[in-house]
C-alpha cells in the first residue's frame, strides 16, 4: 500500500489545529465553528484508525505500514510503523479524543478555540508516540507532549493550577532527559536508532542495566509508578476535565507502551533483573495508593488514585513475562483508559452543575438524576473489576500472569482488587445514595443528551470487551507471542552463557 | 597585491563606514538615513561574502584566514545583526537616542568580528578582538544621560581592559615559548608539550571565556545586560557571542591541538558551571533582561560543551548550537523591544501578565521562543542540544551529558515561570499597539523558524558538514 496512512491519522489532527487556527475569532463564547472543524478532524481519523484494524493483518508479528523518509540525512531516518501493540494504542487514543472533545462543549468555558487547537496538537503528539519506529522520533514525540498538556492544566485548570502544571511539566521532564542520554548512548554503541534494527542488533548486556534504568525513570514517571506518581493527583485535580480525560486515558498508556516496546524488547537481561525491582513498586501502588484513595474527599482525586493503583496492575503484567500477564496488561491500559475517561466524564457532569468534587457535597443523588446514577453504576463496577466489563479481564489475566511466577506477589496483588472494590463503592454510596442534605442539589438536572450519549458509547464498550474481548486479544497475540519468545531466548542465552 | 581581493567584504564594510561618517556629520538630523544605509551595507556586505567563491586560503604571511568556517561565522554575524538592527530602530527613536553614530558603531565592530573570526595570527586576531571590544564599550554607555548605563559601560570596559590584559599577556607567553605569532606555527613547536604554552593557554582561555561570559568570568554579564539600552543588549548577548565562540574554537583546535588533554579539562568546567550558574540564577530574577543574560551565560555553557568534546563534530555542533541560540534570542528580544506601555519601555516580567489576551499572535511566538530556549521537542532548540550531547556522549563525558540535562530541567522552570505570567495570570492593561515590520517580522520569522526547523532538520548539518579548520 503506497497511501501513507500512518502519517494520515498522525498529522490530520495537526492540519485540523492550523484551521482552527486560521479561523477568525467569533465574538460569542460557544466558537461553533471551531468545534465543528475539531470533531470533523478527529472522526476522520477515527475512522481512518478503524480502516486501519480492519486491514491489519493480525497474523504476523512483524511491524507493517511502514514508512520510511530520510530525515537527518545519514543518521536518523523518519520511520512510522506499528504491531499489534501498538495499533491498539492508537484506536484508543482516536477513540477517545472525540469525546475528550464532545465534552470540552460543557465544561470549557473560556478560550475554546486555543483549546481545541491544543487538543488536536496533543492527539498528534500521543499518535506519533505509538507509531514511531525510531528511538529519536519516539522521545520527540514522547517529550513534544508536555507543552499542549501543562497549557491545558496551566490555563483551563482550577484555582491551583499553577503549582499542578509546573509539577507536572517538572516531574515529566527531568523524568525522560535521563532517557535521551540513552538513546544516545544506543546510537553509539549500536549506530543506528531505528528500534527493528536495535531488536536484531541486540544491546551488550553489561550496558542493559544503566540504559534500562534510564528508560525506566523516564516510563516510571509518566505511567506513573509509586514513589514518583505525586504529579498525578495534582494534576488531576487542577485539569479541566477533557484534560483529565486524556491523560487518564492515553499520556499515562505511554508509559506502559514504553515498558513494552522498549525495555522489555531491548532490555530483556535487564528487564529480568530488575523485575523484583518492579513486583516491589507495583505492590506497594497497588496496596498503598488504594488505601490513599480511600481516604479521599475530593472525587476526582480519588480517580486518579485509583488510575495509579491500576497501572500497578499494568507494570505488575507486564514483568510477568507470560503470556496472559502481558496480554492482561495490555487489556487494562485499555480498559483503564476507557473506565478512567469514563469516571472522569462522570465527575465533570456534576461540577459542572454544583461546581464541587467534594464527596460530602453530594448525598440522595440517586432521585434526583437517575440516568446519571445509573450509568455511573456501571462505571463504578468496571473500576472495580466486576465480572463482564473489561476491568475485570484485564486485572484477572493479570493475576494468572502473576501466580504464575510469584505466588506471594499475586496474593499481595489480589488485595488491590477487595481495596479497590472498597473505595468506589464507598464513593459511589456517599454520592448517590443517602439522604438528600445538599439543598442545592434539588435544581439540577439530569444529564443532556451530549454527555448522555458519550457516557453510553463508554458504557456500552465497556460491557462489550467485558464479555467479549477477543477482537483486542486477536489484535495483539502474535505481537504479544513473539515479544515473549524473544525474550525467553535472550534469557536463556545469557543463563546458558553463565 | 592579488591577495587584497579576498578581503573585499572587509574593504567595502571599511570605505562604507567612513563614507557613513563623513555623510552622517555634514547631514542634519541623519540618524534615520544612516540607519537605513547601514542595514543595506550589512546586507551588501553578506552578498559579497556568499557571492565569492569560497576557497581555503591563507592570505598576507598566512596571517589571515578564509574557510568554510570564517564564512559561515561572518554570514551568521551579519544575518544576526540585520535583524537586530532593523528591530531596534523603534526603540532607539523612543528613547530619543537617535544619534548617528549608533549603527556605525555596530559597523565597526562587525568589522572587528570579521578581522577577529578570520585571524590566523595573534597580532591581526588581537588587533580584531580590540575593535570590537572598543566599540562594544561604546555601545554599553550610549544611552550616556542614563545612570545606569554609563554605569555599565564602565564596568564592562574596566572588566573586559583587564580580560583584554590576561589575554595579551597569554599571547606573549606564547610568543616567548613557542618563537611565533602564527597559528600553525604554534602549533607545530609546541609537540613537545611544556609548562609555558599550558600557561599561555590558560591566560589566552579566561581572556575568550570572559567574552563569551562563561563562568567563572561572568560576572559582568547580569549588570552590563540590564544597564545598557535594550537594542544593545540584543547585540551583545547574540553577536558577540557568535564570535567569541568562533574565536574560541579556532585556538582550542588549531594552536592549542597538541594541548588538548589540558584545556579539554577546563572547558568541560567552564561548561558544568556556566550551565548550572545560568539554571540556578536565573530563577530568582525579576528582570527580563537580566533572566536573558543569566540563559544566556547557561546557553553558552552548553555551545562550549561540544567544543569540550574534541572531536570535530562537537565543534561542529557548537556552531548548530550557536546559530539556533541566535535566532532564539533575536526572537526573545523582539519580544522584549515591543514591551511598551505609554512612555516607558517595561522590563518587568511581572507587567507580562496576561499578555496572551491582548497581544494573542506575539505572546504565542515568545511562547515558542521560551519553550525552544528549553529545550523542549520538538522545536529547534531541542535540536541543538539534542546534537551537543550526541558528540558529548561520543567522547564518553557522561557526566557533563546528565548534568547538562539536569539543568535543562531547572532552566526549563523559568522559562515556564513567564509562560505561566503571560498565559495563566489575570489580564494587565496591554502593552502599546503598533506595528514594525522589523519588530513583528523579526519575531515571527524567528518562531517560524523554530517550528519549521522539525521538518528538515538536516538543513543546517548539510551548511556545516564541510567546516573543518585542521
Amino acid at each position: 500500500m503506497n497511501f501513507p496512512i500512518l502519517s494520515s491519522i498522525t498529522f490530520i489532527p495537526l492540519i485540523g489545529a492550523l484551521f482552527i487556527f486560521l479561523t477568525k475569532d467569533e465574538k460569542n463564547e460557544q466558537n461553533k465553528g471551531a468545534i465543528y472543524v475539531s470533531l470533523f478532524t478527529s472522526f476522520v481519523n477515527f475512522f481512518l484508525t478503524l480502516f486501519l484494524w480492519y486491514s491489519f493483518d493480525k497474523t504476523t508479528s512483524d511491524f507493517q505500514f511502514i514508512e520510511e523518509q530520510s530525515w537527518i540525512s545519514g543518521f536518523i531516518k523518519f520511520k512510522f510503523g506499528i504491531d499489534g501493540i501498538s495499533i491498539l494504542f492508537i484506536l484508543l487514543t482516536t477513540l477517545v479524543t472525540p469525546i475528550a472533545i464532545i465534552s470540552c462543549i460543557n465544561s470549557v468555558k473560556q478560550r475554546l478555540k486555543e483549546f481545541l487547537i491544543a487538543i488536536l496538537v496533543l492527539q498528534t503528539f500521543m499518535i506519533g508516540v505509538f507509531c514511531s519506529l525510531d528511538l529519536v522520533i519516539f522521545y520527540i514525540f514522547f517529550e513534544a507532549g508536555l507543552i499542549p498538556m501543562f497549557l491545558i492544566i496551566g490555563i483551563w485548570g482550577g484555582p491551583n493550577k499553577v503549582y499542578s502544571a509546573f509539577k507536572f511539566f517538572l516531574f515529566t521532564l527531568l523524568g525522560s532527559v535521563l532517557m535521551l542520554v540513552a538513546v544516545i548512548t544506543i546510537y553509539w554503541i549500536t549506530g543506528t536508532t531505528d528500534v527493528n534494527e536495535i531488536y536484531q542488533i541486540k544491546i551488550p548486556q553489561e550496558y542493559q542495566y544503566l540504559l534500562w534504568l534510564a528508560f525506566f525513570s523516564s516510563f516510571a514517571v509518566k505511567l506513573p509508578m509509586w514513589p514518583v506518581h505525586t504529579w498525578l493527583p495534582d494534576a488531576h485535580v487542577e485539569a479541566p476535565t477533557p484534560g483529565s480525560v486524556i491523560l487518564a486515558a492515553i499520556l499515562l498508556k505511554m508509559g506502559g507502551y514504553g515498558f513494552l516496546r522498549f525495555s522489555v524488547s531491548m532490555f530483556p537481561i535487564a528487564s529480568e533483573y530488575f523485575a523484583p525491582l518492579i513486583f516491589t513498586l507495583s505492590i506497594i501502588a497497588i496496596i498503598y495508593t488504594s488505601l490513599v484513595a480511600l481516604m479521599q474527599d475530593d472525587m476526582k482525586k480519588l480517580v486518579a488514585y485509583s488510575s495509579v493503583a491500576h497501572m500497578g496492575f499494568v507494570t505488575l503484567g507486564i514483568f510477568t513475562f507470560e503470556k496472559q500477564g502481558i496480554e492482561g496488561s495490555m487489556l487494562q491500559m485499555i480498559s483503564h483508559g476507557l473506565i478512567s475517561a469514563a469516571l472522569f466524564l462522570s465527575v465533570g457532569v456534576l461540577y459542572d452543575r454544583i461546581h464541587s468534587r467534594l464527596i460530602n457535597t453530594y448525598g440522595g443523588l440517586a432521585k434526583i438524576i437517575p440516568k446519571y446514577s445509573f450509568i455511573l453504576m456501571i462505571f463504578v463496577l468496571a473500576a472495580l473489576g466486576l465480572p463482564g466489563t473489561s476491568g475485570f479481564i484485564g486485572e484477572f489475566l493479570v493475576l494468572v500472569g502473576a501466580f504464575k511466577t510469584n505466588f506471594l506477589v499475586a496474593i499481595l496483588a489480589s488485595t488491590g482488587i477487595v481495596l479497590s472494590a472498597a473505595y468506589m463503592l464507598w464513593m459511589y454510596k456517599r454520592v448517590i445514595f443517602g439522604k438528600l442534605e445538599n439543598n442545592e442539589l434539588k435544581k439540577i438536572k439530569d444529564m443532556n443528551s451530549n454527555e448522555f450519549s458519550i457516557l453510553l458509547f463508554l458504557g456500552v464498550l465497556i460491557i462489550v470487551f467485558g464479555f467479549y474481548p477477543e477482537p483486542l486479544l486477536e489484535t495483539m497475540r502474535v505481537s504479544v507471542d513473539n515479544l515473549i519468545s524473544n525474550y525467553n531466548l535472550e534469557v536463556k542465552k545469557n543463563m546458558a552463557l553463565n | 597585491m592579488i591577495e587584497i581581493k579576498y578581503l573585499a567584504p572587509e574593504i567595502f564594510l571599511v570605505i562604507s563606514i567612513f563614507s557613513l561618517l563623513s555623510v552622517g556629520v555634514y547631514l542634519k538630523n541623519s540618524f534615520n538615513i544612516i540607519f537605513r544605509l547601514s542595514t543595506v551595507i550589512i546586507l551588501v556586505t553578506l552578498l559579497i561574502l556568499l557571492t565569492s567563491d569560497i576557497e581555503n586560503i591563507k592570505i598576507f604571511n598566512n596571517s589571515i584566514i578564509i574557510d568554510d568556517f570564517s564564512s559561515f561565522i561572518k554570514s551568521l554575524i551579519l544575518i544576526s545583526s540585520f535583524f537586530i538592527l532593523i528591530m531596534s530602530k523603534k526603540y532607539l527613536n523612543d528613547i530619543k537616542n537617535d544619534k548617528f553614530e549608533y549603527p556605525i558603531i555596530i559597523l565597526f565592530s562587525i568589522l572587528g568580528m570579521f578581522i577577529m573570526v578570520g585571524s590566523n595570527d595573534l597580532i591581526v586576531f588581537y588587533l580584531g578582538l580590540e575593535l570590537q571590544s572598543l566599540s562594544l564599550y561604546i555601545l554599553a554607555s550610549i544611552d550616556r544621560d542614563n545612570l545606569k548605563s554609563s554605569e555599565a559601560g564602565i564596568k564592562y570596559f574596566v572588566l573586559s581592559a583587564l580580560s583584554s590584559g590576561l589575554l595579551l599577556y597569554g599571547c606573549s607567553l606564547l610568543y616567548g615559548f613557542t618563537g611565533s605569532t602564527n597559528f600553525e606555527l604554534i602549533l607545530k613547536n609546541s609537540e613537545n608539550v611544556n609548562t609555558g604554552t599550558i600557561f599561555a593557554m590558560v591566560f589566552i582561555l579566561v581572556g575568550l571565556a570572559f567574552k563569551v561570559s562563561a563562568v567563572p568570568f561572568h560576572m559582568w554579564t547580569p549588570d552590563v545586560y540590564q544597564g545598557s539600552p535594550t537594542s544593545v543588549t540584543s547585540f551583545f548577548s547574540v553577536v558577540p557571542k557568535i564570535a567569541g565562540i568562533a574565536v574560541l574554537i579556532r585556538f582550542m583546535y588549531v594552536p592549542f591541538q597538541s594541548i588538548i588533554d589540558q584545556w579539554q579539562n577546563i572547558i568541560v568546567f567552564i561548561s558544568v558551571g556556566s550551565m548550572i550558574l545560568g539554571a540556578v540564577a536565573a530563577i530568582g530574577q525579576n528582570n527580563i533582561k537580566r533572566l536573558i543574560a543569566y540563559s544566556s551565560i547557561g546557553h553558552i555553557g552548553y555551545a562550549i560543551a561540544g567544543i569540550a568534546a574534541g572531536t570535530e563534530n562537537g565543534f561542529r555542533n557548537t556552531i548548530l548550537y550557536i546559530t539556533i541560540y541566535a535566532v532564539m534570542n533575536i526572537g526573545a528580544f523582539a519580544f522584549i523591544l515591543s514591551m511598551k506601555r505609554g512612555q516607558k519601555y517595561i522590563e518587568q516580567i511581572d507587567e507580562l501578565s496576561g499578555s496572551s489576551k491582548n497581544h494573542p499572535l506575539m505572546s504565542f511566538c515568545l511562547l515558542i521562543i521560551l519553550f525552544s530556549l528549553a529545550g523542549i521537542p520538538p522545536l529547534a532548540g531541542f535540536f541543538a542540544k539534542f546534537y551537543i550531547f550526541m558528540s558529548v556522549i561520543e567522547s564518553g563525558m557522561y557526566i557533563l551529558a546528565i548534568i547538562g540535562l539536569v539543568t535543562t530541567v531547572v532552566s526549563a522552570f523559568y522559562y515556564i515561570r513567564i509562560i505561566k505570567i503571560m498565559y495563566f495570570d489575570e489580564t494587565k492593561k496591554p502593552f502599546e499597539n503598533f506595528k514594525d515590520i522589523g519588530i513583528h517580522g523579526s519575531i515571527v520569522i524567528s518562531c517560524t523558524l523554530l517550528i519549521s526547523f522539525f521538518l528538515y532538520p538536516s538543513i543546517l548539518n548539510n551548511l556545516i558538514s564541510n567546516i573543518s579548520i585542521f
